[in-house]
């Protein structure tokens, strides 16, 4: 758990983050949303002591971050940045062992954990470990970033516009790996973009900043449906909202258990618009419903999409 | 010795429609061919202190090195206008070192030919001819190595075998009737003293340059602020002339030894080692502390923000992160300032600092060009092997791996 109470950050003066509070829960996948300059890495850089708050506590898992050094505190919390940040003269295997060796794990553990977190990212060990930063691809080094973030198995990950360098496609591929790996460890995630797309697709809480302010803070469907001011609704987009609110809505929500359709099934965790895609591209109106296991659980028609 | 492999320009067609492929081995082979016309390859001179009466290659070098050296020449011609297929440029390489060895060694045997009907005092020394077809040679030996991508091994290879090749026609007495050897015969002793005193005023200026230049860079890297003024200072010092400055030095220097017995003791005085040690340090002081902010400078913001956040302290960004990826710059930095602290030594000599410039000086006093070169030539020798060397091991750092 992460509570930032009553954070200020001031440059020359300005209040760059102004009176701030907030609270993510653990295994959260906090998004902090707004445009350009609204102060969301600042928050983010005072959680792991890259920028010293000069008025307020910030509390890791009940305790002041202020008490432990900036060096101890940020090897137990990961820290993925947009432009990566790899060291040009390692290899991928050496980037991601950066903080376990820090923390002197033995090196059999180290090799171990590299080669669990390639597979992990589905870089396949073999073939990556060698490699130079410059010789990967743009999403190819934007994983290995990440992994090397998760490396020393962190309670807490940071992450500053992770995806926003690289192309839409890509992009796509890496927010749907960032859910699966949320889904599968559990961790606490603070998640910086200026994207509502993304914020929609990828958040469990949203928390919209404006001027230094947290102006709502709220799950994904909440904020579309529950705007809290005109900023909001405006910054959310009144346009295109009801395909928005589609892919925030789950498919297990809408599921008629127990009745049966043909049809490509479509997975329980799919978004009501990937079930809107999925029935346009087969032309149909009814397609059955699998739990995580494949098991066919039910169906959802095109009248429960709208419901 | 530039560091980019060359990349070969398209061919110039002639109007007879023969590609010229290698411009650059053209021309050389064709400057050597104008050079070796008109003007002398040796000059006899009666004596050591006149200039001597020039003989062309093919009075001075007889029948069979001419003939060795030209069809060598023709042969490189060819090659030049060859596609370049990396057997050609393997042809080039081999024919370009034949050709110096070829050329180095009708030196030595037009010297002894020349020697032998002269009077006891004459002398034989290299001319215009000779000089150009040998820069000529190694600058297409060089050439030909670059256009064949070759790596660390095959050059430091190719260098060695050319470089022994010379040595070994050195001491097998090859040279002994050339003018230059027998100054150098008159000054054995006295010329390893030299070479050695000459050798430790650069590594006694280089070393304490890179002791004070290093952290004073890596305080303006980290200070911006101060950059301004410490590279005000540093840029009027390396306008002041070298010889300037050796003479500045000699008053407040003189003064501190009378003051200070104890230092005068060591060997601090106005005129000796001690002044031209600190002018050769001031002088080494801006490349190391220009290369050392534009190295530290060079290492991406995003970096270091990610070493930070993933918990390194500051040494350890500076020594795992900031230092590797800075290297290639810092080495380049000290290739310059060894290179031209080599060149500057030789003018400590006029204060009495020794080393290669003695030969020099004394030489230019003398009117006996022989002996300038006695000093000119191994300081040249000595630059070009530092330059080697460094360029050498800057391609061996784990950052020349970046793409
Ligand atoms: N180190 C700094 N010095 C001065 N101003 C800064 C500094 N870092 C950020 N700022 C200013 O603080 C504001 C918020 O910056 P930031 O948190 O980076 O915004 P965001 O990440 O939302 O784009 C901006 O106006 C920025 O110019
Ligand atoms: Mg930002």
């Amino acid at each position: 758990m992460i509570e930032l109470d009553r954070v200020t950050k001031r440059y020359d003066g300005r209040s760059v983050v102004d009176d701030l509070s907030l609270t993510i829960r653990s295994g959260e996948l906090c998004v902090l949303l707004g445009s350009s300059g609204c102060g969301k890495s600042t928050t983010l850089r005072m959680i792991n002591r890259l920028v010293t708050a000069d008025a307020g506590t910030i509390r890791v898992d009940g305790k002041d971050i202020i008490a432990f050094a900036p060096e101890v505190l940020r090897r137990r919390i990961g820290y993925a940045i947009q432009s990566t940040g790899l060291f040009p003269h390692w290899t991928v295997a050496d980037n991601i062992a950066t903080v376990p060796r820090l923390l002197d794990w033995p090196g059999p553990r180290i090799a171990a954990r590299v080669k669990e977190l390639l597979e992990l990212f589905r870089l396949d060990p073999a073939a990556y470990r060698g490699k130079y930063p410059h010789q990967l691809s743009g999403g190819e080094q934007q994983r290995v970033g990440v992994a090397r973030a998760l490396a020393a198995d962190p309670e807490l990950l940071l992450m500053d516009e992770p995806f926003a360098a690289v192309d839409p496609i890509t992009r796509d591929a890496l927010q749907s790996e960032l859910l699966r790996i949320h889904r599968a460890t559990g961790k606490t995630i603070v998640f910086v973009t200026h994207d509502i797309e993304e914020a929609l697709r990828l958040a469990t809480l949203i928390a919209v900043m404006d001027q230094g302010h947290i102006v709502q803070s709220a799950t994904p469907l909440d904020l579309l449906e529950h705007p809290a001011s005109d900023f909001v609704r405006d910054f959310v987009g009144r346009q295109g909202l009801g395909l928005k609110l589609l892919s925030v809505r789950r498919v297990a929500e809408r599921v008629r258990r127990g009745e049966s359709a043909p049809g490509e099934s479509l997975p329980q965790e799919a978004s009501l618009r990937d079930a809107l895609s999925a029935m346009t591209a087969q032309r149909t109106d009814r397609l059955p419903v699998a739990d995580p296991a494949g098991r066919p659980i039910g169906i959802i028609t095109l009248a429960d999409l709208v419901r | 010795m530039s560091r980019q492999a060359r990349v070969p320009a398209p061919p110039l067609a002639t109007p007879r429609g023969i590609g010229i492929h290698d411009q650059v081995l053209f021309a050389l082979v064709l400057a050597a061919a104008v050079a070796t016309l008109i003007s002398g390859f040796v000059a006899l001179a009666p004596n050591r202190l006149v200039s001597g009466v020039p003989a062309s290659l093919w009075i001075s070098a007889g029948a069979a090195f001419t003939a060795a050296i030209i069809v060598t020449a023709l042969l490189l011609l060819a090659v030049s206008m060859s596609p370049q297929h990396p057997a050609a440029l393997a042809a080039a390489a081999l024919l370009a070192g034949a050709w110096l060895l070829l050329t180095v060694a009708a030196l030595g045997y037009a010297a002894r030919t020349l020697i032998v009907d002269a009077p006891p005092a004459a002398r034989v020394s290299a001319g215009p001819a000779f000089w150009v077809v040998a820069v000529c040679a190694a600058l297409a030996f060089v050439n030909a190595l670059q256009r064949l991508r070759a790596g660390l091994v095959l050059m430091t290879a190719a260098v060695a075998a050319l470089c022994g090749g010379i040595i070994l026609f050195a001491i097998t007495g090859a040279f002994d009737a050339l003018s230059i050897v027998r100054e150098y015969a008159a000054r054995r002793m006295l010329f390893g003293a030299a070479l050695v005193r000459h050798v430790a005023l650069v590594a006694g200026s280089v070393g304490p340059a890179l002791l004070v230049g290093f952290p004073l860079g890596i305080a303006a890297a980290r200070k911006p602020r101060l950059q301004g003024p410490l590279f005000a200072v540093l840029n009027l010092l390396q306008t002041v002339p070298s010889i300037a400055l050796f003479g500045l030095l000699i008053v407040p220097l003189s003064a501190l030894a009378a003051a200070l017995p104890r230092l005068a003791a060591i060997g601090v005085g106005g005129i000796g080692p001690a002044p031209a040690i600190i002018a050769l340090v001031l002088y080494a002081l801006l490349p190391i502390v220009r290369n050392t902010v534009t190295g530290l400078a060079g290492v991406a913001p995003a970096v270091i923000d990610a070493a930070r956040g993933m918990g390194l302290t500051r040494a350890q960004i500076f020594r795992r992160v900031e230092l590797p990826l800075s290297l290639p710059i810092l080495v380049a930095g000290l290739r310059i300032v060894t290179v031209q602290t080599i060149g500057l030594a030789v003018v400590a000599a006029l204060i009495g600092a020794g080393g290669l410039g003695t030969f020099v000086f004394e030489g230019l006093g003398q009117y006996a060009l022989d002996l300038v070169l006695l000093g000119a030539l191994p300081a040249i020798g000595l630059a070009l092997a530092a330059d080697f060397v460094l360029h050498m091991l800057s391609a061996l750092l784990p950052g020349a791996r970046r793409g």
